[in-house]
């Protein structure tokens, strides 16, 4: 199996998020970055179906210089090698021009399942994976928490989330998108062996000129969506602490939710 | 200069901080009530390599760097000592006096089982009479024909109860004084060779000391370590090491320390505010941080430096001396930033105190470490320092 991997670097999911002066993204200077945390179980979910069926596991990432650090940490959990599309000209994209640039990096590459998270923490847009599979003009199955590849490799059936815990029950041809869930594996940790053998993998670096495309279809230029304004939700206030008798405190609690809260 | 950490190190680091927040610290409380770690941590561990990190690839370990042992080290102390201590027999004197001064026969048949995690092993230097001045061991070996007799008590013995292979030191020519010891490879179950008792410490306990004792216990005589005479060469060989390896340690014991503290310092409430809005709080966790630095810095150019090649006793004694001082007094206010809390048992702040007041005496005493950089300094002026 020819097994493929999207990954992406985000912000420390403990990052304290401040917004630059100009209100036009998040102050970047001291975040910690690292693999997007539903990536990790798509990497997880690769590797074991590479122990149970062999074949190779390729991460494909696209971001800045600093980016690598992730890559390499795929790798010594045990991909075998990246593809990493890293230029000035993908900065500032939006979904659809992400999916683009994933696309041309993909399309030369022989692959028979692609995995990925079911969205990244930062933006949380959840629109990358589907984009990319329409693109590739290829299947995708969102939000997986359980997976069984068939033993030709031909098909699989994934499970996924729906309304109320209940479960869906999918059975799709590959090669498709897996946009996976928690509670489909438990990611292992990079083991020192793993951090060894990473160092000498290969990581594939693709820029604008060796991805096919044009300046326009990519980054900010290629982006459908223009990001007018960023900004935090007000700060919590207080809570509000009612005292006396029972009866008097539902009486208020009732006015306060009625009144105040409009809740009832 | 670039103080920053390269890439593969981050890598390494991030991995083990992961472990050891998602595996380790949520079960400090019940590895420290039942002085055990669970089997699954231990497989966990060995999986990941980390009883291999210093010994060399070609026998199965990692062949890492000191920069990385003290990195894994520093992280896992986040959460408890006893996971470096379970694991400093095979990354520490237990192993490395094999790598160092084994034959090709004692590294393969050692070395990978060691480094896997398959074996634990462990170091007996100290006995009764012998602590700081280790050239005064009792213990004897004498040649008989193709074996080795050994006799002796030897205590304090860390890990001793579940180690399977012990590098133990005895005099075999007691005119020589230090020159006169020898070190030997015992295997566990050895006749003559047995455990005699767990030795009960103020610290938690989870990694014991033990006293071994030696009855006429014949051992092979190809199981001596190097050459005759060689045993108090193999017990210093690698003390930089091992001094880092406490450096490392305390350090992440003071994160862990500092980061508790500062939580409860917001949290708690007297006098109608925080206690972190009082002076007298804030400027114990300026002091802890502050040492903290101190600690840091120093421990890693200690071991990039080691890592160079360039060994330094009296480097590696400040390290051990600064760091292991440091984190007595870290604890210390940590305690008294909790109050009444740091005190009990219900806090996670006890007993690392209790813990790290041990770090000042093993691995050689705050003393011991002051006589070798004195002498350093008297004889050699800040040269150690890299002040040419």
């Amino acid at each position: 199996m020819d097994i493929l991997v999207c990954m992406k670097q985000v912000p420390d999911t403990e990052t304290k998020i401040v917004i630059n002066p100009e209100g036009t993204g998040i102050v970047t200077d001291g975040i910690k970055y690292v693999m997007n945390p539903y990536d990790e179980f798509a990497v997880e979910e690769a590797l074991k179906i590479k122990e149970k069926m062999g074949g190779t596991v390729t991460i494909v990432s696209m971001g800045p210089q600093r980016a690598t650090e992730a890559i390499r940490t795929a790798l010594a959990m045990g991909a075998d090698k990246g593809v990493h599309l890293c230029d000035d000209a993908f900065e500032g994209a939006d979904s659809y021009s992400t999916a683009k640039a994933l696309a041309a990096a993909i399309k030369p590459l022989s692959y028979d399942i692609i995995l990925g998270g079911k969205q990244a923490v930062d933006h949380d847009n959840a629109q990358v994976y589907a984009a990319l599979a329409e693109l590739l003009d290829i299947s995708h199955v969102s939000i997986v928490t359980q997976l069984d590849v068939a033993e030709d490799g031909k098909s699989a059936v994934a499970q996924r989330e729906v309304e109320g815990g209940a479960r869906e029950v999918i059975e799709v041809s590959l090669p498709a998108f897996i946009a996976c869930q928690k509670g489909l594996n438990e990611p292992r940790y990079a083991s020192l062996p793993g951090i060894m053998k990473a160092k000498k993998k290969p990581i594939d670096v693709i820029d604008l000129a060796k991805s096919g495309l044009s300046a326009d279809e990519v980054g900010e230029k290629g982006a459908k969506l223009k990001i007018r304004k960023f900004f935090l939700p007000p700060e919590r206030e207080a809570g509000k602490i009612l005292e006396g008798e029972p009866e008097e405190l539902a009486t208020q609690l009732v006015k306060l939710l009625r009144e105040e809260a409009k809740a009832i | 200069m670039d103080f920053d950490i390269p890439e593969e190190y981050r890598i390494l680091r991030d991995s083990i901080r992961r472990f050891t927040d998602r595996e380790l610290i949520p079960i400090n409380e019940e590895v420290e009530q039942t002085k055990k770690i669970p089997d699954g941590i231990i497989d966990q561990m060995k999986e990941m390599g980390l009883f291999g990190i210093l010994t060399p690839e070609e026998y199965g370990g990692m062949g890492m760097t000191v920069v990385a042992s003290c990195m894994i080290q520093e992280e896992l102390s986040r959460a408890n000592i006893c996971y470096p201590m379970f694991i400093s027999g095979n990354i520490g004197i237990g192993t490395m006096g094999i790598v160092h001064f084994g034959n090709d026969e004692q590294k393969k048949k050692y070395l990978p089982a060691m480094a896997s995690g398959e074996i634990y092993s462990c170091f007996a230097l100290t006995e009764p009479n012998a602590g700081s001045d280790a050239a005064a061991i009792e213990t004897r070996a004498e040649r008989k024909g193709d074996t080795y007799v050994i006799n002796g008590l030897k205590h304090y013995i860390t890990r001793g109860n579940i180690s399977d292979v012990f590098t133990v030191v005895a005099v075999t020519d007691k005119a020589k004084r230090h020159k006169g010891m020898s070190a030997f490879i015992v295997e566990k179950g050895t006749p003559g060779f047995s455990i005699a008792k767990i030795q009960h410490s103020m610290g938690t306990d989870i990694c014991q000391q033990c006293e071994l004792v030696f009855e006429d216990c014949a051992i092979p005589a190809e199981n001596l370590l190097g050459e005759e005479g060689q045993g108090f060469a193999i017990a210093m060989g690698v003390l930089e090491e091992g001094r880092l390896s406490l450096g490392a340690r305390a350090i992440g014991i003071a994160r862990r320390l500092i980061e508790l503290s500062r939580e409860h310092a917001q949290l708690r409430v007297q006098f109608g505010k925080t206690i972190a809005e009082f002076q007298a709080v804030q400027w114990m966790l300026a002091d802890m941080a502050t040492e903290l630095y101190a600690m840091k810095t120093m421990l890693y150019d200690a071991a990039w430096r080691l890592d160079q090649g360039n060994r330094n006793r009296a480097r590696a004694g400040m390290v051990k001396l600064f760091c292991t001082e440091a984190i007595g007094r870290i604890a210390d206010r940590a305690v008294q930033i909790h109050g009444g809390m740091g005190y009990m048992e219900e806090a996670p702040i006890e007993s690392v105190y209790r813990e790290v007041r041990g770090m000042r005496i093993y691995e050689g005493t705050s003393e011991i470490q002051r006589l070798i950089i004195s002498r350093d300094v008297l004889k050699n002026g800040l040269k150690s320092l890299d002040y040419d």
